[in-house]
């Protein structure tokens, strides 16, 4: 039978819940890594008890760590447990280092824009996102803080910078969102292995056809009020972005302001917005069997975080966009303040499709028909940040 | 015999005591001191200090014989107590957030 495992990323620890197929029945299992920021977790197609995981803290800084028993054990790649001294060859205490390298550009590292406008160098803070290749266990790409993209082909390892996204040219027009500057978003195109999606705040989402090696902007009709060139090249906050796999060239982007869709790989975009209370959010996906059907979860604004009148309502479309119903049958629809950030919904394969998400009160919900009905899996976690699902044979 | 105090998470972290004992091999200083504790513990690198710069990370601090040394150059001798053993060198996380 089948089973559902769903990985959960939180301010204060990491959180494996598991379920039969029914999905009625959950097991918590954490807090794995207490105390830490765990900003992501995710599990290789390839290799399904293999999970990586992104563990942050202000004060020590980044740790990549990986499972390969499905969660139930951790160790750095490349650190063993109680393997305490570092001999020559295989390196050790480097899965944790994330060093920008333009060297592979010809150009020199370049800067960004900081706040005040004016030119900052790039920091490297944290992983937001670690992406496993679906055919081979041992390589992941991580998007990192201050944006770059990273890749490791030897299972986390060692890391290098794909350092063609950086040295395309826009870098000094990319600036920080208010949660920093963050690639947040990796795609990997399904049926392509040349072709990678990322999307990063404040700057845009962008495109390689040649498996990273260059990079181009994909943001044209984008349009953003809150920047100076409302239709600029990049600068826009594009909080995240989705793809069916079965459809690989149809994109779902929620923007800052903005539900937009692109059916030619990102080269444009249309608004999809349509009767959405406010078009505001940070989540959205797609369902796993109905490429036309995704979800958001409306935010009231840029300034006020929680959902309008204190009703945390999921909104689906089964049309690609435009026409939206909201999905309220098992989720508060009174004094609800939270919210769901970015990387916090995800779906199984199942049939009926499950769709899980997270907010910043510590609840995730599920619902395993498709969004008609949701359940808390679990109700008081710490501020939940990121949601992954993975569907077990 | 060196013995220095980890921070609670590193503690977990290194899968080690509340307490490290090291080995060192000429002056004990803090570059000395961090290099064969990330030698010994290699999962702390860029934990306590920058993978790169080696610079100390900005909200941690390094105490010997109750005196702060964390803006002292990295390889000034510590005190005696630290080098004989008598007193450990502490490796403090910043009292701050949630």
């Amino acid at each position: 039978m089948s089973q559902v495992r769903v990985l959960v990323g939180t301010r204060k620890g990491a959180f494996i819940l598991t379920s039969d197929g029914k999905r009625q029945n959950w097991n918590v299992s954490g807090p794995h890594f207490a105390g830490w920021e765990m900003y992501h977790l995710k599990g290789s197609p390839a290799n399904p008890n293999r999970i990586f995981a992104s563990q942050c803290s202000g004060w020590f800084g980044q740790i990549i760590q990986r499972s390969d028993d499905g969660g139930k054990t951790w160790t750095q790649p490349g650190t063993p447990p109680g393997e305490q001294t570092a001999p020559g060859g295989q390196p050790k205490g480097e899965s944790n280092k994330f060093v920008y390298d333009t060297s592979a550009t010809g150009k020199p590292l370049t800067t960004h824009m900081w706040y005040d406008g004016t030119q900052h160098p790039w920091e490297f803070k944290r992983v937001w996102h670690l992406e496993p290749s679906p055919t081979d266990p041992d390589t992941v790409y991580a998007g990192v803080e201050d944006a770059g993209l990273f890749r490791s082909t030897d299972g986390g390892q060692n890391w290098q910078e794909l350092a063609g996204l950086r040295g395309h040219g826009t870098g000094p027009r990319w600036q920080p969102g208010a949660g920093g500057m963050c690639l947040h978003t990796i795609i990997l195109d399904p049926k392509d292995p040349g072709r990678i999606y990322i999307a990063i705040s404040a700057a845009g989402a962008f495109r390689t056809d040649d498996g990273g090696k260059t990079w181009r902007p994909i943001n044209k009709g984008l349009h953003s009020q809150y920047i100076p060139d409302p239709n600029a090249e990049v600068g826009h906050c594009v909080h995240h972005v989705a793809m069916n796999p079965s459809r690989p060239g149809v994109l779902f982007m929620q923007k800052h302001w903005d539900v937009m869709r692109s059916d030619n790989a990102g080269d444009s975009w249309n608004e999809v917005s349509g009767n959405l209370p406010t078009d505001f959010g940070f989540v959205i996906d797609v369902h796993a069997h109905e490429p036309e059907t995704i979800y958001v979860v409306p935010i009231k604004s840029d300034g006020e975080h929680f959902p309008l009148e204190g009703k945390l309502r999921v909104y689906r479309s089964k049309t690609g966009g435009n026409e939206w119903e909201a999905l309220t049958k098992g989720l508060p629809q009174s004094n609800c303040y939270v919210n769901v950030l970015r990387d916090a919904m995800a779906v199984d394969t199942l049939d009926k499709c499950g769709v899980y998400f997270g907010t910043t009160g510590g609840q995730v919900y599920a619902s395993a028909d498709a969004g008609d009905n949701w359940n808390p899996i679990v109700s008081h976690l710490p501020a939940v940040l990121s949601v992954e699902v993975q569907t077990l044979a | 015999m060196i013995r220095v105090v980890l921070p609670g998470h590193l503690r977990t972290l290194a899968r080690a005591g509340s307490e490290v004992q090291l080995d060192i091999v000429g002056p004990v200083t803090q570059r000395s001191v961090l290099d064969a504790l990330e030698a010994q513990y290699p999962m702390l690198r860029g934990t306590i200090r920058d993978h790169v710069t080696h610079e100390r990370r900005p909200f941690l601090r390094f105490f010997a014989c109750s005196e702060d040394y964390s803006l002292e150059p990295p390889d000034a001798p510590l005190p005696d107590a630290i080098a004989s053993g008598k007193e450990p060198l502490l490796i403090i996380g910043a009292i701050a957030g949630g």
